[in-house]
């Protein structure tokens, strides 16, 4: 049984690697948990609560040197220096950007994980942090927009006049544009979104959302993030940018590139043409930001008075909802770590999310991993090759067709032309009765199948006539045999109508106006008229 | 014909009143069409059964009556008649309607018995005949047996496969088409013998090859192709009555068994249709066969849904959509699930139902279960009407239904069931899956519904799920 460890972060990080209800799962898996006392204070978990879900709350030491330390940001050179050789660490610990992080860890022989380099499969999707935390950052980027923005995001007719909807643009929609979008739109802002994957426009559109296409051609990339594009592409962004910005009033951006500098979407003069008291939330200016101007963690004001936010902490500052969903994440993590739940943690390097999110092991480090293909992320190739694939039945060829119905009449034509006097009425009979029945029958609900099946059953006891007919032969065993025919059919004539009439009285509409309540059956109107106070809408709407 | 000039004889009144039965039959059909109409049909249908078989009562016994083999005749009639309806109405009275497909799968079987009975009589009697009509006499009763006895074991093996007497996974005979089709020939060889010379033992051979064909042909049908099985064998007992009427000169059973017959292929049509098989190959038993080519493994993972959390998203939503399917039968859950759909309606939810053509063992079957728990019927809605509107449903519940809410159909021509039509349940912003657990649908095809983003897996019993839902709401 391993001690998984949950410590402090540093201030000013609000955020805890577990919640306690993440801590009860944990336990759950075999795992013992201790919690350094004050580590979801931040996040508005006391002690008690994590004690009340089974962990043990102790010193920020002990909570260090357990076999398993959770963390979301990266631990400082003093944490590292506490850690336990052997032990392994998982948190937030961007790779790509801090090579000296992995060298450190990977010198003091600990396990690192990175929650951050969870590869974007579906399989992995329940681990995906960036995703999580792309989610609430875009929320409450607009949330900071809202707050700076000195007027209403919903438009309103009022006594004291006209209030327009603010308009807001969001670059990029990715998960964190998504949520920027839904959270704008449902203030009642007028949103509009722009994103190189034109295969996002019906995302965009579907929580409320106008999505600006950028006509040139794009590629996809095989890790689910748009690829740097191509000029003629940047050029005609920058055009739809520079229109955007003298009209809207709120600009958030999300644009990142992975393992580059984010791209410059939004100019100096973009900024300057933009109206008095508009908003920028860049919130990519940690990676160098999608806006000239911003600064890392700051909030400018430019000389025409537009605020210029470049929070890196937007997560951080939805503490107890972004621990929550990281918590879950690491939850599912471990769960994949420890398949037997029997609290060992056991790393398996066949398995693809296992090896991508292991930066370093037994003293290497193990950054970059191979690359992972995304079985998820070209949903434009998914529809392109169907045309290899096995043809559907052909229906047959209209020659055909007319040949077979020849050959059919002309047998029937041959059978009544041979045919001695009784058949060819017979036929006549038979032929004009299927006719018939397929134009009735083609014409019966889907509902009443049922019914309509046992109905005929109970009308194809009519072989009970034939049995009747015989029943008076003199031959004994004829009749015999005959009176097993009528009680066998008698069976399926009054059985196939008695159930017949007891499934129909069992149809009962919901609602049904005043004028139909003579069709209903005597037995039902309790509940119809029970349930026919319940949605008096999709009555009207039938009748 | 010399007795054509008496009026009103007992043969020509039976005759007029077999027209008009006849007509009662065909108005009890179409009254079927619809819901408003449905019962007015049934009482048509009874009328015309009562005409018909009073007219046949007197106008076989007016002519024979005094005779001893009328008396001991209409003796036998009159017993076999009140028990056969006792036992009816009995049955009737106590099925279940997840039953419902036994019950009409047993039905059938009795039809094909009686079929076959009266074929054997007709070999038996005397009948005077000779020369051509003699011989197509002989070719009648052959013809008569041959769909009978088809019909009955057939039905039979639908019956003990649908009440799980019997295993429902197919029976696998190496060369089964060619045992089939060679059935087939035999029959068609062992008629021109009996044509050319009558023994009586050439009939019990035809008979006991054609019980053995009916048992083969459902046998090697899965549990999932019932509701086309049990279609196909109401059509085969309707030819098996026409075949009759051939045989006995009786125009009122060849009309009868000819829309019966009728009525039933084109139920199968739809079937198959809905289950995108080909109509030529049903009726001839040869489907079922596609064997379960395990398509593309699907990658991605399952996300878990517990029943508080699925009550809550129900009762935050806008609108809701059930589909059922055979599984909902299976765990009876109709009943909560009808509570479940009052209560939501009561929030103000908008509730409906989307059914496949193929949900249940039987055409229709859903409906009856979700009528018999008294869901209002003007909610159930067929695929055609309600799969337009998925896409503005809030959440989508797939109770026990697998094959008819898969994505592949649609989506991957590589798909075993690619081209199927299905309920598009998928462009819902939230689909809840009820599932025992993540095997396979009958078809034996991986669905990749369940990996969708939109898509969370609520595993368990459907009905104690459901009870949970109604417990949290």
């Amino acid at each position: 049984m391993s001690r998984i460890g949950i410590v402090t972060e540093q201030s000013p990080e609000a955020r805890v690697a577990a919640t306690p209800a993440t801590v009860k799962q944990l336990t759950a898996l075999g795992h013992e948990v201790v919690v350094e006392a004050g580590a979801g204070a931040g996040s508005a978990f006391l002690d008690e609560a994590y004690r009340d879900a089974g962990a043990r709350v102790a010193t920020a030491a002990e909570a260090l040197t357990s076999d398993v330390v959770l963390k979301v940001n990266a631990p400082t050179g003093a944490e590292i220096a506490q850690l336990t050789p052997g032990s392994t660490l998982i948190g937030l610990l961007a790779p790509a950007f801090k090579p000296e992080l992995l060298e450190a860890l990977a010198a003091r022989g600990v396990t690192a994980l990175a929650m951050d380099a969870v590869p974007r499969i579906s399989r992995a999707q329940s681990m995906d942090v960036l995703s999580s935390m792309a989610n609430i950052s875009g929320y409450r980027a607009v949330v900071e927009a809202a707050h700076e923005f000195g007027r209403f995001f919903t438009g309103q007719v009022t006594a004291a006049g006209k209030v327009p909807p603010a308009k807001v643009l969001v670059a990029g929609a990715g998960v964190a544009g998504l949520a920027a979008i839904g959270a704008a739109s449902s203030l009642g802002a007028i949103v509009r979104a722009t994103d190189p994957r034109p295969e996002v426009a019906d995302q965009v559109k579907s929580i409320g959302g106008e999505y600006l296409k950028v006509e040139v051609e794009v590629e996809q990339s095989t890790d689910g993030y748009a690829k740097a594009t191509s000029e003629a592409y940047d050029r005609r962004a920058a055009d739809i940018y520079s229109e955007q910005a003298r009209d809207v009033d709120i600009i958030i951006t999300t644009a990142l590139i992975p393992g580059r500098p984010a791209p410059k979407l939004i100019t100096a003069a973009d900024v300057a043409s933009m109206k008095s008291g508009s908003v920028i939330v860049d919130m990519a200016a940690g990676q160098g930001g999608n806006v000239a101007g911003s600064v890392a963690g700051e909030r400018i004001v430019t000389p025409n008075g537009v605020v210029i936010l470049g929070y890196t902490d937007l997560a951080s500052r939805l503490p107890t909802q972004a621990s929550q969903l990281y918590g879950t994440n690491v939850v599912n993590l471990v769960k994949l770590l420890t398949p037997a739940k029997d609290g060992e943690l056991v790393l398996d390097f066949d398995d693809i999310v296992q090896r991508s999110v292991t930066v370093t092991r037994d003293g290497q480090v193990t950054w970059p991993p191979p690359p992972v293909q995304v079985s998820a992320a070209p949903a434009a190739a998914t529809s392109a090759p169907p045309a290899a694939a096995p043809e559907p039945k052909k229906p047959m060829s209209p020659v055909k067709r007319v040949v077979l119905v020849a050959i059919g009449i002309a047998a029937l034509f041959a059978v009544n032309a041979i045919a001695p006097p009784p058949l060819p009425q017979h036929f006549t009979v038979l032929v004009l009765a299927i006719v018939v029945g397929f134009y009735v029958i083609g014409k019966v609900a889907h509902a009443l199948h049922t019914p309509l099946m046992s109905v005929t059953n109970a009308i194809s006891g009519i072989i009970v006539v034939g049995a009747m007919v015989q029943i008076t032969s003199e031959v004994p065993a004829v009749q015999v045999l005959a009176a097993v025919a009528v009680l066998l059919a008698s069976i399926n004539i009054f059985g196939g109508f008695a159930v017949t009439r007891r499934m129909l009285s069992m149809f009962a509409r919901g609602t049904a106006p005043a004028g139909a309540a003579s069709t209903r059956v005597p037995s039902t109107p309790a509940s119809a008229t029970g349930t026919a106070a319940a949605n008096v809408k999709t009555g009207a709407e039938r009748a | 014909m010399p007795e054509a000039v008496a009026l009103l004889t007992p043969v020509s009144i039976a005759g007029a009143a077999y027209i008009v039965a006849a007509l009662l039959f065909i108005m009890s059909l179409a009254g079927l069409s619809r819901h408003d109409t449905a019962k007015a049909g049934v009482n048509y249908g009874i009328a015309g059964m009562a005409i018909a078989l009073v007219a046949t009562v007197w106008a076989t016994f007016a002519g024979v009556w005094g005779s001893p083999q009328a008396s001991v005749g209409f003796g036998l009639l009159v017993v076999a008649v009140l028990v056969g309806a006792a036992i009816g109405l009995w049955r009737a009275r106590l099925v279940a309607m997840t039953g419902m497909p036994e019950l009409i799968a047993l039905l059938h079987s009795f039809v094909g018995l009686a079929a076959v009975l009266v074929g054997w009589n007709g070999a038996l009697e005397e009948t005077g005949m000779t020369g051509a009509l003699l011989d197509i006499h002989h070719a009648e009763v052959f013809i008569g047996v041959f769909i009978g006895a088809v019909t009955f074991t057939g039905s039979i093996v639908a019956f003990l496969k649908l009440s799980a007497r019997m295993s429902s996974a197919p029976l696998m005979l190496p060369g089964k088409n060619v045992l089939n089709l060679g059935a087939l020939v035999a029959f068609v060889a062992l008629t021109v013998w009996y044509v050319i010379d009558p023994a009586l033992w050439l009939l019990v051979v035809v008979t006991t090859l054609a019980l053995l064909l009916g048992w083969h042909l459902v046998a090697s049908i899965g549990g999932g192709d019932m509701p086309v099985v049990i279609s196909m064998l109401n059509s085969y007992s309707g030819w098996a009555a026409a075949a009759a009427g051939f045989l006995l000169n009786n125009d009122l059973l060849i009309v009868t068994g000819a829309l019966v017959g009728s009525s039933g292929a084109y139920l199968s049509y739809i079937m198959c249709k809905a289950m995108n098989r080909s109509f030529i190959s049903v009726i001839a038993g040869g489907f079922g066969i596609a064997a379960p080519a395990s398509s593309g493994e699907v990658e991605g993972e399952v996300r878990e849904i517990l029943a508080e959390d699925a009550a809550e998203l129900l009762r935050d939503a806008s609108t809701v959509i059930i589909t059922p399917g055979y599984g909902m039968a299976v765990a009876q859950a109709q009943y909560p699930v009808a509570e479940l759909t009052s209560r939501l309606r009561e929030h103000g939810v908008e509730v409906r139902f989307g059914i496949h053509p193929v949900a249940g063992r039987l055409p229709g079957h859903m409906n009856v279960l979700l009528a018999e728990a008294k869901v209002p019927y003007d909610i159930v809605e067929e695929m055609d009407e309600i799969n337009d509107d998925f896409a503005d449903t809030t959440v989508v519940l797939v109770i026990g239904a697998n094959d008819t809410v898969n994505p592949a159909a649609a989506e991957d021509p590589g798909s075993p069931i690619a081209g199927m039509p299905v309920l598009r349940v998928w462009e819902a912003s939230n689909v809840i899956v009820f599932k025992r657990s993540m095997s396979a649908g009958y078809a034996g095809v991986a669905n990749p519904l369940f990996y969708r983003d939109n898509a969370q897996m609520l595993f368990g019993d459907a009905k104690q799920r459901v009870e949970d839902i109604l417990r949290a709401i």
